[in-house]
């Protein structure tokens, strides 16, 4: 018997197409050819697949069908708010909600009165940096690089660091480096030139701010090449910044040291970057190009001790930014186009991002 | 009212008795109750709305062939389960692309499902072959193989519509597919 032929009896016999003589002897000859009995076996198992197979796709198609006439925008819209994602598990949660909250704060306050915490207060200085200083070291470098177009004369009185989050001209930034009274908000970029800002939305009880550009001269930034991480980083990862300390470009990198600032403070992580004046409000990158922090204070009476805040808060105080002070919702760039880079590479992508941001009163 | 009918979530007996009868509009009303909360989970955990229809249509085929090969037990309720095995196959995927930071935002309680998952990419596995070797295996051996082995069409029709002159010669050209077809399929790693 030839393969063909034996195939068309194999196929007979699994289809049910033999009468009760050729199937009893068949069944005896696969009992006796243990070659012939492997065969029907794996015959079997192939065409049962490929019919699998072709169920599969059926299916793959049924559901691709309906999923055709959902409309995926809207409800995305929808998912993503964050409001009403607080909203739906306040209403869902709020009796639990509000016991746990009465319990932690309980814990809270007495395990802050027995460590004594109430009695000394750790200071973090802030790091604005004081025209002052700036004027004595860079006097003539400054006056060569800024654009003074746009204003009298530039006597700034303080600096800080800031990045972008969108490109139509959000930029991230330290609250304490535009706390207080100003008269305007100006950020610089990486080619020395100035664009007016205001102050589009604050939390100074994580020291964030958001800044708008509001210049008409400004036309907008290029997609964002760096992706904002919400998940913490590991310990020892290595890290980057670049910034303006002394009102002057500087990268530097390090490491993560820890994933809490002082007295296990969860806002901050502790980073092996020197952070000089001037930092304050920068960026801080992992070896991806994941933006992970915005670089802080530093603690004054440690030194060699530099922290910066989780880009966790940053990503939610973007998503507190009232509805009817933007003109769209903000969509963060979900595309990295660093991963690939080497350090050399991705900071020249990174830097045109990163601005001066200096204070005017 | 209809219209409520078609747009609240189906019971979960409802669902299971719908894909045991081939209910079309039953395997709808399911994808269409549960896919906005895999849509939440994925968007808000790296991920976008290609990535949630992939991973959610992944987690109705698990569903689906557990239905009907018949050992399907409700332990939890439907919307945990297909939430589990999404969250498990997301996780799995974030891995993959090495896009996983180490937590994972969850909007719903999980159960753990990592059998049931291996087991489904396993079969995916042979799917994926199977998919290449038919497209490797070429025509007219592609549509003699559906013909006969996936819509179970007789030789003899078979033979008209390729124009065989004799059943015999359809016979052998069938044969010869086969076994290129098997060939390529267990050739592949």
């Amino acid at each position: 018997m030839s393969d063909n032929q034996l195939l068309e009896v194999i196929e007979r016999y699994l289809n049910g197409e033999m009468n009760a003589d050729e199937r009893v002897q068949f069944e005896l000859l696969c009992k006796e050819n243990a070659d012939i009995n492997s065969r029907v076996k794996e015959h079997q198992q192939f065409a049962k697949l490929l019919k699998q197979y072709a169920e599969r796709v059926e299916l793959e198609n049924r559901l691709n069908a309906i999923h055709d006439e959902i409309d995926v925008h809207t409800l995305k819209e929808d998912l993503m708010v964050h409001p009403s994602w607080v909203i739906q598990l306040w209403r869902q949660h709020h009796s639990k909600i509000s016991v746990a909250a009465t319990v932690a704060l309980f814990v809270m306050v007495s395990a802050l009165y027995l460590t004594g915490a109430f009695n000394n207060h750790d200071s973090y200085v802030e790091l604005n940096n004081k025209v002052d200083k700036l004027k004595r070291s860079n006097e003539s470098l400054s006056r060569s690089i800024h654009d003074i177009k746009n204003k009298p004369a530039d006597k700034y009185s303080g600096t800080g660091s800031g990045f972008a989050i969108t490109s139509d001209g959000l930029i991230a930034t330290n609250y304490h480096v535009v706390q207080g009274p100003l008269d305007s908000v100006y950020v610089q970029n990486a080619d020395g030139v100035s664009f007016k800002a205001e102050i589009l939305y604050a939390e100074p009880q994580n020291d964030i701010a958001i800044l708008k550009i509001i210049d008409k001269s400004f036309e907008g930034l290029g997609t964002i090449p760096y992706t904002f991480k919400r998940s913490e980083s590991d310990l020892a990862e290595t890290i980057s910044t670049y910034g303006y300390p002394d009102g002057r470009a500087s990268y530097r990198n390090g490491y993560l040291s820890a994933k809490s600032g002082l007295k296990g403070d969860s806002l901050h992580y502790q980073i092996s970057i020197p952070i000089n004046p001037g930092n304050s409000g920068g960026p801080l990158w992992d070896s991806k190009g994941n933006l992970i922090a915005i670089t802080d204070s530093k603690q004054a009476q440690a030194e060699g001790e530099h922290f910066a805040i989780k880009s966790r808060y940053l990503l939610d105080a973007i998503r507190n930014i009232p509805s009817d002070s933007l003109n769209e919702k903000v969509s963060l760039n979900k595309k990295n186009a660093l991963s690939n880079l080497n350090e050399v590479q991705r900071v020249k992508k990174e830097k045109d991002y990163v601005f001066m941001v200096k204070i005017y009163n | 009212m209809n219209k409520d009918s078609n747009h609240s979530a189906p019971t979960d007996n409802e669902v299971i008795l719908g894909i045991l009868n081939n209910s079309e509009s039953a395997l709808k009303r399911l994808y269409v109750a549960y896919f906005p909360m895999v849509l939440q989970l994925i968007i808000n955990n790296n991920g976008n709305e290609d990535d949630a229809k992939d991973i959610y249509q992944e987690a109705i085929i698990v569903l689906y062939n557990k239905v009907k090969a018949g050992n399907f037990e409700l332990s939890s309720k439907l919307k945990t389960y297909i939430y589990s095995i999404c969250r498990r196959l997301w996780l799995k995927r974030l891995t993959q692309l090495n896009r996983y930071g180490g937590d994972i935002r969850d909007f719903q309680e999980y159960l753990p499902v990592d059998n049931e998952v291996e087991l489904h990419n396993d079969r995916d596995i042979q799917f994926d072959k199977m998919e290449n070797a038919l497209q490797l295996l070429g025509e007219p051996c592609k549509t003699i193989m559906e013909d006969f082995y996936i819509y179970n069409r007789s030789m003899q029709e078979i033979c008209e519509r390729f124009g065989y002159t004799n059943a015999d010669n359809a016979k052998t050209q069938k044969y010869k597919c086969l076994q290129r077809l098997k060939k390529l399929f267990f050739q592949q790693k």
